[in-house]
């Protein structure tokens, strides 16, 4: 929508435009000085408008918060479709296992629904297309993928938290994230639980930050996200 | 920073610590009074210069951030040391179990080596324990903890869970530096990975679970999932349903029972309930 109203804009062609264009800007908080001198200057450019589009995160811890609200949300809807249409000769503990991480993701994703209240970012769409969930191999592996990154994604957001207490929460919920990808790994492969495709020769799991966990877990997020305003250090 | 606090832990060394920081009223007040204007980062060297004036001496200023890392290491060396005696028992059966302990001894191996290398390269001086150091029964609570599987694998868990609270609970005190507090956590996840395994073991072994338990992956309730409550310490707390005031059981209108809410989360216990858990583990 924020789209089309400044394609309009651009063929429009009036000098109000850009007035008006920045100041809806504003008005939604998605650009800061700097991006804005850069529309000014080069008279609303397509790519600058495209990357600042879409679900703001926000700024700060808020914004954080709402990076690990989109990351539950994502992994809430794959485990709600897991236990929906579970794959091909399920055995009981893994049908059993499975709806626990499930109500703990729901569980994750409603406390920062809760937490955030009116701060709260949309519910996103997800795009599950490129998952076969009739089959074991391809919905374990997307489980194992999905859980790594979320435990590298708070492992990396922790420094960008200033709040103790939301550092505490991130805690919480990291560690079980941690038992999540430990079990799923065995069992796809016993003994996988922290191997070196997790963590590293000094003993330490992997830490990503918000660009790279958004570009990998964008595969599976129709809704897009803006996260320019998110804390950088 | 908790000044107080600070200020109690010398006390247990120097007794005298009050009259030497009254007697040096005026080093007291203007710390007050330029406290306030001082930046985070700059903290502990007026602290240090606080103490230096204090004692007349030089004294190295009390560093939080150096203490919580030398906090981590003890446990780390803990740990280290029961998985290189546990690996070593005999009594562990070759073959996937054996394998599985190799992996987490050589990471509590890791663990201890980096953390002793990044106090070294602050300039602090890391603490050091040896074998010798450690005493696996708890002063013979365990008595089987090396001849018996079941314990052997009873201590392993409540090891690793608790080093899982013992982190989280220590995060808040690297939030300082963002380079110690990104390691802490990803030390903390890899326990984690290692309580869960471990956890898999007891569950598929089946030995010291009492009866109507089971021993998932992750924590449900308070359950320690073994038959003694000479850990529950470990374990206490876990319960919780409440995070941030808000209730998680059913939340949002989803179907989420108590036990799961309380898996869903696992919780922090403090330096001095990890330290009460962990002494009778050293000799």
């Amino acid at each position: 929508m924020l789209n089309n109203e400044i394609n309009e804009d651009q063929s429009n062609g009036s000098p109000e435009i850009l007035t008006k264009s920045l100041s809806r800007r504003k008005f939604f908080g998605i650009v800061g000085a700097g991006a804005a001198v850069v529309v000014a200057a080069s008279s609303c450019k397509k790519d600058d408008i495209v990357n600042n589009s879409g679900v703001n995160l926000g700024s700060g811890d808020v914004g954080i918060l709402n990076y690990a609200y989109a990351l539950e949300q994502l992994e809430a809807a794959f485990y709600t479709k897991i236990i929906a249409t579970p794959y091909a000769n399920i055995s009981a503990m893994e049908m059993a296992y499975l709806k626990d991480i499930r109500d703990h993701e729901i569980a994750h994703r409603e406390f920062f629904k809760a937490a955030l209240a009116s701060n709260a970012i949309q519910s996103l769409d997800v795009d599950f297309n490129s998952i076969d969930f009739t089959n074991r191999a391809n919905v374990l592996a997307t489980a194992k993928a999905f859980e790594d990154l979320g435990v590298s994604a708070y492992n990396g957001a922790g420094k960008l938290i200033s709040n103790p207490d939301y550092l505490t929460l991130a805690g919480k919920i990291v560690s079980v994230e941690a038992r999540h990808a430990a079990w799923i790994r065995d069992i796809i492969t016993m003994g996988s639980f922290a191997d070196m495709t997790a963590v590293d020769a000094n003993g330490l799991d992997k830490a990503r930050m918000p660009d790279d966990v958004l570009t990998i877990a964008g595969t599976y997020i129709k809704t897009k996200l803006n996260a320019t305003n998110l804390p950088t250090n | 920073m908790n000044i107080q606090n600070i200020i109690s832990e010398i006390e247990k060394t120097d007794p005298e610590v009050y009259e030497k920081l009254d007697t040096r009223r005026s080093a007291m007040k203007s710390f007050a009074k330029v406290s306030s204007k001082i930046a985070l980062a700059a903290l502990p060297f007026a602290l240090g210069s606080m103490f230096k004036k204090a004692y007349g001496s030089p004294t190295s200023p009390t560093d939080i951030v150096i203490d919580t890392l030398n906090f981590a290491l003890t446990l780390e060396y803990l740990e280290s040391n029961f998985y290189i005696k546990a690996v070593n028992s005999g009594i562990i059966p070759a073959g996937a179990a054996l394998t599985a302990m190799t992996v987490i001894r050589d990471h509590e191996n890791e663990h201890v080596n980096f953390l002793k290398t990044a106090i070294s390269a602050a300039g602090a001086t890391p603490v050091s324990f040896t074998a010798a150091s450690f005493d696996f029964t708890a002063g013979g609570t365990f008595p089987g903890v090396f001849s018996d599987y079941g314990t052997l694998l009873a201590v392993a868990q409540t090891f690793e869970d608790t080093g899982v609270r013992a982190y989280k609970g220590q995060a808040g005190n690297l939030i300082s530096n963002n380079d110690y507090l990104t390691a802490a956590l990803q030390i903390h996840s890899v326990e984690a990975r290692h309580a869960a395994h471990i956890r898999e073991m007891r569950n598929a072994t089946n030995l010291l679970v009492p009866a109507g338990v089971e021993v998932k992956p992750w924590i449900t309730l308070n359950q320690s999932g073994i038959g003694t409550s000479a850990v529950q310490a470990s374990y206490d707390g876990e319960e919780s349903v409440m995070q941030a005031g808000i209730a998680i059981t059913n939340i949002g209108g989803a179907q989420i029972s108590a036990a799961a809410a309380s898996e869903a989360f696992d919780e922090p216990l403090t330096k001095e309930q990890i330290t009460a858990i962990v002494t009778p583990f050293f000799a």
